[in-house]
């Protein structure tokens, strides 16, 4: 079997991830696991942030077999302010800024779906200051999800005022927009 | 706030008043990890705008007061000498990377030592919470209020699909690292650990040992924390992590009756005589120290040994780890050195509680 990285050297090294029960296998020669970060720190043996890139790198090799060229064009995604290369985050297992996610966004599902466990999107906090808009999308998500909850029930009376709720929420929203 | 008074006391203030369940929780955590939107993180960012960074947090939030976080200490990692970044280490204040990678990094700690912000570490901002026993809710709740007043004067990077943008893919979306310190001793002699932390990993949340290196839990200390940030709330990971804890408590609370039940004779033997070896050894290794600690906690929860407190395991630890005995020492101290004055520590530590 020849390494993953450089495909010329026989493959020395093999090691096993297993993440939220998915199992991939990494295959790398002496020179690839030194030079592309598979030991960085050999003292310190395997640390998560080796193993991360092995697995965005694993990720990726699968995609050269399915696709060919697709992968080679893949590589020269970088990102136009920190300059961070596809190939550079994968073998850090980093983002070099903000903008990352932006410019490697399409490569980025696959990636995210194994560290946490299948989940692309996130479901949490929102920044106070910066979401406002976010926070009022999100109530009125809420409030439409009670209002459709309360006419399925006919309680009539509720459902009203939750309409009166959403309606005076689009009005704001429609203001601060005008204005 | 001096740099001095972190390094004199090897527990911190907060660590002083019991939380619930503290015979087997001992403190709960919460890490969130933030970003300024308009700056590389710290592997790419030029110095230049790292710096920029630290003095933001000099000038805005030194001797500055939020709720009960009382007058940070603004504290550059590169004025500490190297005994005094392993003592904030120990003491769990700021995380090696930070002390390792110094690069214009700073650490600013609040008067109780309750909140930590690390600066320019993996990610911009670190801010690390504590409550004392199993109080994670709380524990949320203050740190979301005080992220809230951080955000205040930052500009965090954020997304509508990615939640918060970090450094690490492994922490992006809640940014949050939620997790609990437990003292499982009953559990670990009974060997049924081994067997449940591959239940635990299964659900998406890692168990590790602290203090010492790997998977060895010195002291028979475990730290339970998620593992996934993306795709859930804050509030939904917490209770996750929490109906883990609790089984854990019950499990182990079971494991101490039974033992108790089945084999208190030897029990109260491996106590005592664990009580011994610190009350009275002249050279003690940190392995044995800790193992001996964790007995007498044991004898303390069983009610076996009543003169000393409960947070002699939390303080001692520390205490007994190498940065701080060299900060005491004032020296650096060779590992035999070492091992002659943590026993002496020890006895004088014991002697106080009479």
């Amino acid at each position: 079997m020849n390494c993953q990285e450089c495909q010329e050297r026989p493959a020395t090294l093999h090691f096993t991830q297993v993440i939220n029960g998915n199992k991939t296998e990494v295959h790398v020669c002496e020179v690839c696991a030194k030079t592309k970060g598979y030991m960085a720190y050999p003292e310190e043996g395997y640390s998560l942030h080796n193993l991360l890139s092995g697995l965005f790198n694993f990720e990726s090799v699968k995609k050269e077999n399915q696709q060919g060229k697709t992968y080679k064009q893949m590589q020269e995604l970088q990102c136009p302010k920190c300059d961070m290369t596809f190939s550079e985050f994968k073998r850090i297992g980093k983002f070099g800024c903000a903008e990352c996610y932006e410019t490697f966004s399409s490569r980025l599902d696959p990636i995210f779906r194994r560290v946490h466990s299948g989940n692309t999107k996130h479901f949490g906090k929102i920044p106070k200051r910066k979401g406002g808009d976010l926070h009022t999308k999100k109530q009125l998500d809420s409030y439409k999800a009670e209002l459709q909850s309360l006419i399925e029930t006919e309680a009539f009376e509720e459902a009203a005022q939750v309409r009166d709720k959403i309606k005076a929420l689009e009005n704001q929203k429609g203001d601060s927009k005008g204005g | 706030m001096t740099l001095q008074h972190f390094m004199n006391e090897a527990i911190s203030p907060w660590m002083r008043e019991e939380g619930p369940d503290s015979d087997i929780v001992l403190s709960s955590r919460i890490r969130l990890a933030r970003n300024f939107s308009d700056v590389s993180y710290p592997i790419l960012a030029d110095l230049e705008k790292l710096e920029d960074i630290q003095s933001f947090f000099k000038e805005e939030y030194e001797h500055q007061t939020f709720q009960d976080y009382e007058d940070f200490a603004f504290i550059p990692i590169n004025d500490l000498t190297s005994t005094e970044k392993r003592v904030l280490v120990e003491k769990h204040l700021i995380s090696p990377h930070l002390a390792k990678n110094s690069q214009a990094a700073a650490a600013m700690i609040s008067k109780n030592e309750q909140v930590s912000v690390m600066v320019n570490e993996e990610d911009h901002i670190r801010i690390q919470l504590y409550f004392p026993g199993f109080q994670l809710n709380k524990a949320l709740e203050k740190a979301f209020e005080f992220d809230d007043w951080l955000e205040e004067k930052i500009d965090y990077a954020f997304d509508e699909t990615r939640g918060y943008l970090t450094s690490c893919p492994t922490n992006v979306g809640t940014g949050m690292r939620a997790s609990v310190m437990m003292h499982l001793p009953a559990l670990t002699m009974t060997k049924q650990i081994n067997r449940m932390i591959p239940a635990i990993n299964q659900l998406g949340l890692v168990v590790r040992g602290i203090y010492g290196e790997g998977s060895e839990a010195l002291g028979n200390i475990f730290q339970i924390s998620n593992q996934i940030t993306l795709g859930k709330s804050e509030e939904d990971i917490i209770d996750d992590l929490q109906s883990v804890v609790r089984q854990l408590i019950e499990h182990e609370r079971k494991a101490r009756s039974r033992i108790m039940e089945q084999s208190s004779i030897k029990l109260e033997d491996r106590i005592f005589r664990s009580y011994g070896v610190l009350k009275y050894s002249r050279i003690i290794e940190s392995k044995e120290a800790a193992r001996c600690l964790s007995n007498v906690r044991l004898g303390i929860d069983f009610g076996l040994i009543q003169d000393v407190s409960r947070n002699i395991l939390n303080e001692l630890m520390v205490l007994t780890q190498p940065g701080f005995l060299q900060q005491y020492a004032k020296k650096t101290l060779s590992a035999n050195e070492r091992d002659v004055l943590r026993a002496s520590l020890i006895r004088e530590r014991l002697q106080l509680e009479k």
